[in-house]
């Protein structure tokens, strides 16, 4: 209630100074979990929960232009193509992207499970 | 505990003995498959049983890539099911994410000779340089082991493979995913009955995925599935054909008052298995083991902590990932001790007799091959007694997620990331 930067679980008691007074009858698992969010203030209120499920869910998902791939295939058959540069991750000018240089597509859902 | 270890190119992925424990077989990220076999036993040295060599390897699945959906398809090996041997060849399912493969074993040491048309390279002989007939004959070669594809089951799961099981009448198996299980005939590859459906209508209702499902030993009609919410539900096909309403569901009442941001990750079971009985079945989470007695669904009749320390870490665990390290867990032959892995390539193995329990480490640097392993101990907090080991040395890299025990022998494999071990009892 009003305890703006209060990053308490639903679950727990009133007062948002109560962990650090009793931090030595606090359960490890809560001691933890203190640790966490103080670490990190914008964690999701939802423990566990559906951001890490969609995540699961989403693995292996990459994008990219069968069109383009489809042609550097066929153009394999003739010459070899230049292959990637030092930085796998920037594909630009001559190089055809091919699945395997593609970075992993971070799912839109959450960018990072610890930016909330 | 004798020893012999294996090293691999890549990643171990599973670990599973056949029916008899002659063969047992290894899958790795590659998508490869290694299958070794134990030496027959030497009758002069009656001290030990046999070692076991490598009999076949050979490319499961490939990777590939999905351009409807824009999915890279790991080529990984998630799991490998040993079919009961029905003639001289053995049968395996393997699967990758999306297709499940059945594999024939095979042998062959006998070779046709003396073809009267081609000479014995291959090459067509000259017909008129043919004068007389002569019969072939087979003759011995050198043992050649082959596998090959004989069905190959795609194109039914959307969502990632995390388990299959082979039914008790040996027909059929179900292959499980994060939302749906589907129910094959093994003769039968372009379709397959979908008997459990948990995709809710509105994919921001999600809330819990399946994380592993198993067949009952005996009953052909009875299987369990686990969830990432720590609940196991066994279901009866004859109930219905579309089982999303559990028969049973097992689950330990939580003290409200203990949640905590990590409660329901560390609740999720990465593991679920019968026991050879069929009377109780046993699940992993990520501190413990649980066993469950069927008849009872309220709690589990027994538990085991495999590293309670590790609970003051959970947050480092979480900011590197750990927290989410699918273990396994398996039972002995005759259902009185069950073994998982853990962390700093410990394992773990509890006497539900005695209640003993027993760490145990596979690293080369620190056991010569022949020698008894010795037991380990960490050391959760305070001083730190002399072989003992502190929580804060682990090292998390190196994790035993698969093990696999003999189904008749004191013989069992466990896999490090790159290292597979197997060790032995000590005969007499």
């Amino acid at each position: 209630a009003g305890l703006g930067g209060c990053l308490k679980a639903p679950a727990e008691g009133t007062g948002d100074n109560q962990d650090m007074q009793e931090k030595e009858t606090v359960s490890p698992e809560r001691a933890e979990e203190a640790k966490l969010k103080a670490k990190y203030p914008n964690l999701g209120q939802k423990p566990g929960g559906s951001d890490f499920l969609m995540k699961r869910l989403q693995k292996g998902q990459k994008y990219f232009d069968s069109g383009d791939y489809n042609m550097a295939k066929a153009k394999m058959k003739n010459k070899q193509l230049p292959s990637a540069g030092p930085d796998k991750n920037l594909v630009t000018g001559d190089h055809i992207p091919t699945p395997q240089d593609l970075p992993q597509r971070k799912s839109s859902l959450v960018t990072s499970k610890l930016a909330g | 505990m004798t020893e012999c270890s294996a090293r691999f190119a890549d990643i171990i992925s599973t670990v599973e003995f056949n029916h008899s424990g002659e063969l047992l077989a290894t899958g790795d990220k590659g998508g490869r498959v290694v299958i070794f076999q134990q030496e027959q036993e030497n009758k002069t040295q009656s001290h030990s049983r046999g070692e076991y060599n490598v009999y076949s390897t050979f490319q499961s699945h490939e990777p590939e890539f999905d351009y409807l959906k824009s999915l890279e398809i790991e080529e990984k090996i998630n799991k490998i099911r040993w079919l009961p041997q029905k003639n001289a060849a053995q049968f395996l399912l393997s699967t990758n994410d999306k297709t499940i493969k059945l594999w024939k074993i095979s042998e062959r040491d006998k070779r046709p000779e003396g073809y009267n048309l081609k000479e014995e390279d291959g090459r067509y002989r000259d017909p008129t340089t043919v004068t007389t007939l002569r019969v072939p004959v087979f003759r011995p070669m050198d043992l050649m082991v082959e596998a090959s594809p004989r069905r190959i089951f795609a194109n039914a799961h959307t969502y990632h493979i995390n388990s299959i099981s082979i039914n008790s009448d040996y027909e059929t198996y179900l292959s499980a995913d994060d939302l749906r299980i589907n129910l094959w005939h093994l003769e039968i590859t372009d379709r397959s009955f979908n008997i459990v459906d948990i995709k809710p209508a509105n994919m921001e209702e999600l809330t819990e995925v399946i994380t592993a499902a198993e067949f009952h030993p005996n009953s052909c009609n009875t299987f369990v599935y686990s969830s990432s919410k720590g609940t196991i539900r066994l279901c009866d096909m004859r109930a219905s054909a579309l089982c999303d309403r559990h028969s049973k569901l097992f689950e330990e009442p939580e003290d409200p008052s203990n949640r905590s941001f990590f409660s329901e990750i560390i609740s999720s079971i990465s593991d679920v298995k019968f026991s050879h009985s069929g009377r109780y079945m046993m699940t992993r989470d990520y501190l413990s083991v649980k066993i469950w007695d069927l008849n009872m669904e309220n709690r589990p009749v027994e538990t085991y902590q495999v590293h309670e320390y590790l609970r003051s870490k959970l947050c480092s665990l979480y900011e590197n990932d750990c927290i989410f390290d699918k273990f396994e867990c398996c039972w002995n032959g005759s259902d009185s001790i069950v073994m998982t892995g853990s962390y700093n390539n410990f394992f773990r193995m509890f006497d539900r007799n005695t209640k003993r329990d027993i760490t145990l480490e596979a690293s080369r640097e620190n056991n010569k091959p022949r020698t008894v392993l010795k037991p380990r101990k960490v050391c959760a907090s305070g001083k730190r007694k002399k072989d003992e080991i502190s929580v804060d040395s682990l090292d998390f890299n190196k994790k035993i997620l698969h093990t696999a025990w003999h189904p008749k022998e004191n013989i069992i494999a466990v896999a490090t990331t790159n290292n597979l071990y197997i060790f032995q009892d000590k005969m007499n």
